[in-house]
């Protein structure tokens, strides 16, 4: 669904991404971990077109994504920090999104209505707190019925039953069909909803593996420890990955 | 690209500091306006008003506004939409609402109370020199990552047009004194927004006989209609570079 070839990319002497290939298809929750400053975030906007990559090439459904916005049309995309011109309503701003994807005319709102949104619709974005942006920014991603999905740390603010609620709706997509891609600090918010896992570091691909391959390998049972087990041991060397 | 527009507008309608512009300025214009009996007077100091206060509150305002968008703005492009139109898009309902808060504060006044052809033209200046200063803070926003260093381009961009530009201009007649250099004065004045503005307008104003010989010759050439038409290109053309510029460099930014 998603397939990226020798991507690269340097912010000047830094290399951000480093001749990175990868694939991911539908039906599957990929995690991508690693450091701060790792490449995730890049990768995570290089698909969207947000960062122009020097090298490399990204297909979406084998089609190039270049110099073609209409393949967004396909992306839902939850941003880690969600900011919103501060005088507009959450209404405004759901309705001016629906206004600009004019092509979509059923709209998911199982989320809009989980977070209580319709209570609060009149608020002005800059009255809201963090956790209420980063909901709206979650209903929003969701609104169009998008087959790809790319939450930049989408549980990072939000409250335990927000959380689950949004949890339990990425399964739910998963179930459908769709492409998932994460990225997350949080490991154990991954623990019950990844597919797989891709590790970033220093800007390269370290792994790409299954969930319940590592595990099986590493014999820890929770995310956190797996990972955990990896940085320790020479994993990387005795995997020959 | 005109839903963004219209959003754009309808937060910056409500934006405090646009409010505050506003009133600012209307206060100034109808005080000034009705103090002075001498309506020629009364329209200079406008003009002075508007040379001070627009450049600067126009370049502040909207570099700090695209700056605290950028994340909106990524938000948006995730959508299928073009870079092109989303970034014009910004500019459009950003140069509109200073436009507006320009007309309501000074140009009504002025209209209601001292109605003139140069009136007219100071309204027209005013709101080119708000186009103007708008999309070198676009530029601004294309070629800074980092909002604190796009601030102070902001700032100094503004004190170059508002100040720095007419001590060199000083200096430049100062010392080609001797020399015939009327001719290539009008083509350094039309480096600079806001001189053209201003011209344009006190040209409109009898004081543009107390400018002594270069006076009479920018009233010979600007104060005629193909001087008007050649000022107005002249702030056209510093509203159009700066957007193209902003616009071919934005297709390669990194958000």
């Amino acid at each position: 669904m998603i397939s990226v070839e020798n991507l690269t990319k340097s912010f000047g002497k830094f290399r951000a991404l480093d001749n990175v290939s990868v694939s991911f298809d539908r039906g599957n929750t990929i995690s991508l971990i690693g450091p701060n400053g790792s490449g995730k975030t890049t990768l995570i906007k290089s698909i969207l077109g947000l960062v122009i990559p020097e090298k490399g090439m990204i297909r979406i459904n084998n089609t190039e994504i270049r110099s073609n916005p209409a393949y967004r049309s396909q992306i839902g995309y939850m941003p880690q920090i969600g900011r919103y011109p501060e005088n507009m309503s959450i209404a405004q701003v759901v309705s001016m999104l629906k206004e600009i994807r004019k092509d979509c005319t059923s709209y998911d709102e199982e989320l809009i209505d989980g977070f209580g949104i319709p209570a609060i619709q009149n608020k002005t974005m800059r009255s809201l707190s963090g956790g209420t942006r980063q909901k709206v920014s979650a209903c929003l991603a969701f609104l169009f019925r998008p087959d790809i999905f790319i939450l930049d740390e989408p549980t990072a603010g939000l409250d335990p039953i927000s959380s689950e609620l949004l949890k339990s709706k990425i399964i739910k997509e998963r179930a459908n069909g769709k492409l998932i891609l994460i990225t997350s600090h949080v490991l154990s918010d991954l623990d019950d909803i990844t597919s797989h896992i891709v590790y970033l570091q220093d800007g390269k691909l370290m792994f790409y593996k299954e969930v319940e391959e590592l595990k099986e390998s590493t014999g820890e049972e929770k995310l956190n420890k797996v990972i955990a087990t990896i940085m320790q041991t020479d994993y990387l060397k005795v995997h020959a990955l | 690209m005109k839903t963004i527009v219209k959003y754009v507008l309808l937060d910056l309608l409500r934006n405090k500091t646009i409010l505050v512009y506003t009133f600012i300025l209307a206060v100034l214009a109808v005080s000034v306006l009705s103090m002075s009996g001498n309506s020629s007077k009364g329209l200079l100091s406008l003009l002075n008003i508007t040379l001070l206060f627009v450049p600067i509150i126009s370049i502040l305002f909207a570099t700090i506004y695209f700056f605290n968008s950028v994340e909106f703005t990524e938000l948006l492009l995730a959508q299928p939409i073009r870079r092109n139109a989303m970034i014009l898009a910004e500019y459009t309902g950003v140069a509109f609402a200073l436009s507006i808060a320009y007309l309501v504060g000074i140009g009504l006044p002025s209209v209601l109370l001292n109605y003139s052809l140069a009136s007219l033209t100071l309204i027209v200046s005013g709101v080119l020199l708000t186009l103007i200063f708008t999309a070198l803070s676009l530029l601004i926003f294309v070629l800074f990552k980092d909002k604190t260093k796009g601030i102070g381009a902001a700032i100094i961009t503004a004190l170059f047009f508002t100040l720095l530009f007419d001590g060199l201009l000083l200096s430049f007649i100062y010392s080609f004194s001797d020399y015939p250099i009327d001719k290539p004065l009008l083509g350094f004045i039309s480096l600079n927004p806001v001189d053209l503005g201003r011209i344009l307008v006190l040209l409109q104003l009898d004081v543009a006989v107390m400018m002594g010989y270069s006076g009479a010759l920018f009233k010979e050439f600007m104060g005629s209609a193909i001087g008007s038409v050649y000022s107005i290109a002249c702030m056209s053309l510093w509203i159009l570079l700066p957007l193209v510029i902003s616009v071919r460099k934005f297709r390669k930014k990194d958000l």
